[in-house]
């Protein structure tokens, strides 16, 4: 007869931490409840909530230009894209013809937004593994095109550039100078990213084999944009559903069969490229031509729903409304990309250490107030 | 022989003006002035260096604001430390968290008193330097237990607790390395180390062993330092501050200052060790004793310079990484390197000029 030796004296105990909502990890406001067996994680269980403002019932109230304002707020390092978002379903519902000015620069933007975002991600995801002076390095080439962005749109994080039937303002005389000593400022720089952070053994000691996702997991977890593709899920919105001018060039959707955080990183690094060569070779032949289409100044959409999505530097936004045929949506929904790239959270980190749950968390890339909305 | 008259004649003087026994604790307390001003003038400097090495890394400026090139910026830090609150949690364990910035503090000045800055400039010159400073160091450790154990949080905790697994497992190396060395000295007492370097420093004379275990100990010294890339005690993104957490105020500043002692006292080891301490190349200004501080100090800088590039340019090891390190490259590799050690020194194959 077998007898189960239960040990009692020395049973290891898991026990429950907060990270979060002030952890110098998690990037905001989100709350992790982790419960650790010593240092390994035995349960992640996100907490969100300490971030939201209800931007969805306050769309009901705004009118469309005004909702284009607030979507600045969800995703604050791909704004551009999320207000192209907007302003593409709202055109989409009311048959507006935009002029190919438009669609050209607003995919300039919305891949600068895209480098900037990563840059972002670049600098902070070295300091998640430890490596301060990333940070910096990733600031200063995000710098540029800030100033770029600052210089057009007058804004430098909450950009406000996209309105229905076009763009606010027309671009700023100096930008195609700018943007162009962007791209050959940049292209020397990617290079140094890579001495600094890719090829360090420490590095790759840290990411590769961490966190991994697979193709089926990234699928049923609704994992979108450098999430999914570095799992060999090809979710690029851009390739699949072209939206403004982005039919109009050629560029290569980064796949990686991985899933691990290495391969996250690497997406994230080839993706800069790509959209340097997005940008590249739209700057030269930026059409001539109206900036804006002229809208009635009360925007009333026809009764129906109309659904949207773009590639944000995040992965696949949707917008999605449902229209009365009044000034105001019935409702919006967003399908913003971090929430679902958050819910797969626990099923890659657990098994792991306290610094792979912050390696793996830096590269899902996760903006809280796009995810509590 | 300036400075050596000097202590001499301060002990001449003493020593005829009072008892004997008033004499020599007047004297102590003497250089316990002293070295307390070194303690504090070299923390201070090297906070002051560090901010400007990593502006330097970090394509910033750095403070250059208060004092000449910022000077005295770190002084104004320490005095706005000064003036601060002490806080700390509520079910803490009160006689222990206050106690343990003292350990952390104590264990790096007594290690600092061993050290030769020049001919005869060290509180105490024992025949058991070397073991003496391994053993001193290790102390540090407690400290950093009983602070992350006493605050009752969770991250202080498991902080201290990868501070215990990784100082223990890194002296190991820290000692093996500096044994190497001393196989070729025959030697533990500092000044006797240096004294023998005087035919070429010790990484030149034991070559090739000499260089791995230089390596070995810079390794293993900013492990045992705690600082990246082996900053897993104090991983500010994953464990907040680590095991100072619940520390402010002048409490917080000893383990920050302590932090930086260490540090130059790792540095200043290699230095004896390898780099012939307070001895200028080539002996060009021997007949200067004093000038030794400056060779020391030059020499100690330049490895602390090392240490702060490795800190500046690595990520950080995962826990199990660093444990992997030392366990299964960093020791194996130093028992073989001392046994290569003793064969070259027993064949005479070292280079000596």
């Amino acid at each position: 007869m077998e007898t189960e030796v239960v040990n009692t004296n020395f049973k290891s105990e898991e026990y429950f931490i907060n990270m979060g909502p002030q952890h110098p990890a998690t990037h905001g406001v989100l709350r992790l409840l982790l419960t650790i067996d010593g240092e390994i994680i035995k349960k992640v269980e996100p907490d969100l909530g300490y971030i939201h403002r209800s931007i969805e019932k306050m769309c009901e109230r705004d009118s469309y230009q005004q909702i284009v304002h607030l979507t600045d707020r969800m995703d604050y390092l791909s704004a551009n894209i999320n207000n192209e978002a907007v302003c593409l379903a709202v055109e989409n519902a009311l048959q507006l013809e935009i002029p190919e000015r438009v669609k050209v620069i607003r995919t300039i933007i919305g891949e600068l937004t895209r480098i900037s975002s990563h840059c972002l991600w670049w600098g902070v995801m070295g300091m998640d593994v430890g490596a301060l002076t990333t940070y910096f390095y990733g600031f200063r080439d995000r710098e540029m095109i800030n100033d770029i962005m600052e210089e057009t749109c007058g804004a430098r994080l909450t950009m406000n550039y996209n309105v229905p039937g076009g763009l606010m303002l027309d671009i700023h005389p100096n930008f195609v100078k700018r943007v162009k000593d962007f791209i050959t400022h940049f292209k020397t720089k990617l290079p140094e990213y890579d001495r600094l952070l890719t090829g360090n053994i420490i590095f790759q000691k840290r990411t590769i084999g961490v966190g991994i996702l697979s193709k089926e997991d990234a699928i049923s977890f609704g994992a979108s944009g450098p999430v999914g593709r570095a799992s060999g899920y090809s979710c690029d919105v851009r390739k699949h559903h072209p939206y403004s001018a982005i039919d109009k060039v050629t560029f290569n959707e980064v796949l990686k069969t991985e899933g691990d955080t290495y391969a996250r990183y690497l997406v994230r690094i080839q993706e800069m490229w790509e959209s340097l060569s997005i940008i590249e070779q739209l700057i030269d032949n930026i059409p001539e031509g109206e900036h804006r289409v002229t809208t009635n100044a009360v925007i009333k959409l026809p009764k129906g729903e109309f659904y949207q999505k773009v590639e944000t530097a995040r992965g696949e936004l949707g917008v999605y409304i449902i229209s009365t045929g009044t000034k105001n949506p019935y409702r919006l929904k967003f399908r913003s990309p971090g929430f679902s790239n958050l819910s797969l959270l626990n099923h890659i980190a657990v098994g792991g250490k306290i610094g792979d749950l912050v390696a793996t968390m830096a590269t899902l890339d996760l903006v809280i107030p796009d995810i509590d909305r | 022989m300036i400075q050596l008259s000097i202590t001499e004649n301060i002990h001449n003087w003493l020593f005829s003006i009072m008892p004997e026994g008033v004499a020599s604790i007047v004297e102590m307390v003497l250089i316990a002035v002293v070295y307390l001003t070194i303690f504090a003038v070299t923390g201070l400097f090297l906070v002051l260096l560090e901010r400007r090495v990593a502006a330097w890394f970090q394509l910033r400026i750095g403070p250059n604001r208060v004092g000449f090139q910022g000077l005295l910026q770190t002084m104004a830090d320490a005095i706005k430390l000064l003036t601060k609150e002490l806080t700390g949690t509520e079910r803490a364990d009160k006689f222990l968290y206050n106690l343990a910035p003292y350990f952390v503090i104590i264990s790096a000045l007594m290690a600092l008193a061993v050290i030769p800055f020049t001919k005869e400039f060290h509180a105490f010159d024992i025949n058991i330097g070397i073991f003496f400073l391994i053993a001193i160091s290790s102390i540090g450790v407690i400290g950093i237990l009983l602070g992350g154990w006493s605050s009752n949080n969770k991250f202080a905790l498991i902080g201290a607790m990868r501070s215990g697994v990784q100082t223990i497992s890194y002296e190991l190396s820290v000692g093996l390395s500096l044994l190497t060395m001393v196989v070729i000295t025959g030697t533990l007492q500092l000044s006797e180390i240096i004294e023998f370097q005087k035919n070429g420093w010790l990484i030149v004379q034991g070559h090739i062993p000499a260089i791995i275990a230089f390596m070995v100990f810079m390794i293993s010294g900013t492990a045992e330092t705690n600082r990246a890339p082996f900053d897993m005690v104090e991983a500010e993104s994953e464990l907040g501050a680590g095991f100072h957490t619940e520390y402010s105020g002048m409490k917080f500043a000893y383990f920050f200052l302590a932090e930086f002692i260490n540090m130059f006292i790792i540095a200043a080891i290699a230095t004896t060790m390898f780099f012939g301490g307070w001895l200028s190349p080539f002996g060009i200004t021997e007949s200067l004793p004093w000038l030794g501080v400056f060779w020391f100090l030059a020499k100690t800088m330049g490895l602390v310079f090392l240490m702060m590039w490795f800190r500046w340019t690595f990520p950080r090891l995962r826990v199990d990484q660093l444990l992997t390190l030392e366990w299964k490259y960093l020791l194996p590799i130093n028992l073989v390197n001392i046994v290569v050690m003793a064969l070259i020194v027993w064949l005479n194959l070292t280079i000596r000029f």
